[in-house]
């Protein structure tokens, strides 16, 4: 409650400066508006970033320190019985103080102890939030007065303020590389715990995945495998199959859009293509598995083939009639980027328009195909809701399209759905498979990069 | 180097001045043969009329220079004689123009085979990202005028040679064609045209992107060809105009406003307005 007012009062405060920053500007020129080093905007900028800053980090220091902090005094309050006990323990039971100062469920009957604990840990977050909040009033108002006083017609405020702007646009830009980065470190340590438990090699070569553990010593049930190949040819025959569909019909769309339908035709088509491409992933899945796979299982079943009902086979066609749209509009983006000159010199040449098509158009848009047949792949790979609906769990190790197989992102699935324990073989198989799906897509989108780089300046 | 280019000049003047005064001579025959003849032709862009009532002939062995200032339809024209303005949607043409009096835009012709015939030349360089030996091939290739191996490669060397090209890079053949430098460029793109040994040549602007050496090169290309095919070029430099060319067309605003002997246009234009132009008071 108090922080909300402490944000409010910031916000206020910057209003403020804003305000009297640029009126004392104005005041401080006088009639002469020219004697200004920045226009009057730029000063009330100013003194609104000098006190809504730093009381901004006031506070952003405090959420991030509170826990910690309210932590280490009550335990201290505590004394030694509770210093005795486990490290998980303490957490337990700090976890229970917490909800039941916040009004919440715990764990555990309450006593008359915990409810003393609960309230001192209560009594002590009021008084460090106020504490909090006249501390980032003072330095809000001090950073007011400061930058108010400093206002002057040669004050450079505009350099000032362009030079906050600059620096808020590098953290912004920063955010999305240190989040990438966190997530690949967190995979990255989980994986190496799996490790420790399940040897690399057994993982990446082991042919029977089963990743049922016992729980409890006295369990009956499977010892557990984590041998992953067999979700890896599951996947790779997926992405096969859905890559098999989609490149023949979005490659032909795309030379069909862009060198041979009228200009009419294809401003039509082409959003509506890009349309499909926005369909949510979870509505093919369906699709998969009411339409498409009940068809092929009757079709095989009328020429004496024995097709699983969640077979291979429909979710790689669903997969591949998902990702036409992604081949064909990015094709196309590289066939309509080959110069019109090259078009025009084959066609003088006396050659035919499928001949330019084939001899001189592809050629010269082959690494902008490639490049969208890589992202194509690497999306196919990631692919999960399909085939968690149309190909099932079942991690066979098989060739045959008509059998169901299951894929890495199904496994990541269905291994963290429902309850788990954090620290199982189980869960950390998750991780280490998710490792191994990033590793290979990150790797096709590089690649995919290099080759758009390096045949970039091919036809200039 | 200017040395080398006024050598060239004054050679080809001095070749070129006589026949087209007399009318006749050094070539065969007097009278020179058409092949190529346009009559009454309009050109529409939608509903934009960017030529108006034109008449020319291509003679046999003579260069013929189209000039005028920017946007006079020069081009529009040349794409006419080999209907690459058939790929342009709104564009539409009227008229007739036939080849060895043969109407080109008749029903019975075949498109492509008239272009095989009547090759051009582009303003900007635009070899095929291939190798330089794919680019001259690719015509032989797509009409199968010679076989793979031995055969193609005489083809290939022939045109490059002819070209001017061969012996700068007779030891890089299988580089790509866009490695080269703009000159050698667009000599590559003269050998792709002459490769499937078209009748009629068209250039528009071949030398507007090159330095004075390239285009002395390209000029004396020209003349060479002249012994073996019909030619057309459009281009903006008076001088290349007197030097290579025995007819000059001079357009402006989309008529043809004087169709002469080079010799004539240049030192005694009908026309006022041609006088203007080649003496640099307008365009
Ligand atoms: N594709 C096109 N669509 C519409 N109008 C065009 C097109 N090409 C040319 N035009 C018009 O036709 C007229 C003649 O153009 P053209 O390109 O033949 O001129 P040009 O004599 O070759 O000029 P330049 O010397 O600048 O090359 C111009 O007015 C131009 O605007
Ligand atoms: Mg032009």
């Amino acid at each position: 409650m108090q922080l909300t007012i402490l944000l409010i009062a910031i916000l206020a405060l910057a209003v403020i400066g804003l305000y009297f920053g640029r009126r004392r500007a104005l005041s401080a020129a006088g009639s002469n508006l020219g004697k200004l080093h920045s226009m009057p905007g730029y000063h009330g900028w100013y003194v609104a970033l000098w006190c809504g800053i730093p009381s901004g980090i006031v506070l952003v220091v405090w959420l991030i320190i509170e826990t910690p902090i309210l932590e280490a005094l009550l335990l201290s309050t505590l004394g030694p019985v509770v210093a005795e006990q486990s490290e998980a323990m303490i957490g337990l039971l700090l976890n229970d103080v917490r909800n039941l100062a916040s009004g919440d469920v715990v764990s555990r009957e309450v006593d008359p102890a915990l409810q003393a604990a609960a309230d001192r840990y209560a009594s002590m977050k009021a008084t460090a939030q106020a504490a909090v909040l006249a501390i980032g009033l003072a330095v809000g108002g001090a950073g007011f007065g400061w930058a108010w006083r400093r206002i002057a017609p040669s004050l450079r405020a505009r350099n000032k303020v362009e030079r906050f702007v600059n620096i808020a646009l590098i953290l912004s830009s920063c955010v999305a590389i240190v989040t990438t980065i966190g997530i690949v470190l967190s995979v990255l340590f989980e994986s190496i715990r799996f490790f420790s438990i399940i040897p690399f090699w057994d993982f990446l070569f082991g042919l029977k995945w089963s990743p049922q553990t016992a729980i409890r010593a006295d369990q009956v049930g499977s010892t557990g495998a984590f041998g992953a190949i067999p979700l890896f040819t599951g996947t790779l025959m997926i992405t096969l199959i859905a890559m098999l569909v989609a490149l023949p019909v979005g490659l032909f769309a795309a030379i069909y859009m862009a060198e041979f339908a009228s200009p009419r035709f294809r401003n039509v088509t082409k959003p509506i293509l890009e349309i499909l491409a926005g369909v949510p992933t979870v509505v093919y899945g369906f699709f998969a598995a009411l339409v498409v796979a009940p068809t092929f299982r009757g079709i095989g079943e009328s020429i004496g083939l024995d097709v699983a009902s969640e077979s291979a086979l429909a979710a790689g066609v669903v997969m591949g009639i998902m990702i036409i749209p992604f081949i064909s509009s990015l094709s196309d983006d590289a066939i309509v980027a080959v110069p019109n000159s090259l078009r025009e010199g084959s066609l003088a040449m006396g050659a035919t328009k499928s001949e330019t098509v084939v001899k001189v158009i592809l050629p010269a848009a082959l690494h902008g195909i490639v490049a969208a047949c890589l992202l194509a792949v690497s999306r196919a790979i990631g692919e999960t809701m399909i085939v968690v609906m149309a190909a099932g769990l079942a991690a066979n190790l098989t060739a045959n399209p008509l059998d169901a197989v299951t894929t890495v992102t199904v496994q990541i699935v269905t291994l963290l759905v429902g309850d788990q324990e954090f620290d199982s073989a189980k869960t950390l198989a998750a991780f280490a498979l998710g490792l191994m799906l990033f590793v290979v897509t990150l790797a096709l989108n590089i690649f995919a990069l290099h080759i758009a780089r390096k045949y970039r300046e091919q036809y200039d | 180097m200017t040395e080398d280019s006024d050598a060239m000049v004054s050679l080809t003047m001095e070749d070129d001045a006589a026949p087209a005064a007399a009318g006749s001579a050094a070539d065969t025959d007097a009278a020179p043969r058409m092949r190529m003849r346009a009559r009454d032709v309009n050109v529409f862009y939608a509903d934009k009329q960017a030529l108006f009532d034109v008449d020319i002939d291509l003679a046999l062995n003579k260069v013929t220079a189209l000039i005028g200032p920017s946007g006079c339809g020069k081009s529009t024209f040349l794409r006419c004689l080999n209907r690459m303005n058939d790929i342009i949607d709104i564009c539409r043409v009227t008229g007739s123009i036939t080849l060895d009096d043969r109407d080109i835009y008749g029903r019975d012709i075949d498109v492509v085979q008239l272009r095989a015939r009547v090759g051009m030349v582009f303003q900007k360089p635009n070899p095929f990202p291939k190798s330089i030996y794919e680019n001259v091939a690719y015509g032989p290739r797509i009409h199968g005028l010679a076989r793979k191996g031995r055969e193609l490669d005489e083809v290939v060397e022939q045109s490059l040679r002819r070209a001017g090209l061969f012996d700068e890079v007779s030891d890089r053949l299988q580089q790509p064609g866009t490695s080269l430098s703009g000159g050698q460029q667009q000599r590559l793109c003269i050998a792709r045209a002459i490769a499937i040994s078209p009748e009629v040549i068209l250039m528009d602007e071949p030398c507007s992107a090159l330095d004075p050496i390239a285009t002395a090169k390209v000029e004396e290309l020209i003349d060479e060809l002249r012994q073996h095919y019909t030619i057309a070029i459009v281009t903006h430099n008076m001088q290349q105009a007197a030097r290579v060319s025995q007819f000059t067309a001079f357009f402006h605003l989309g008529e043809l406003v004087e169709f002469e002997a080079t010799e004539q246009i240049f030192t005694n234009p009908h026309d006022q307005r041609t006088q203007d132009y080649i003496t640099g008071r307008f365009g």
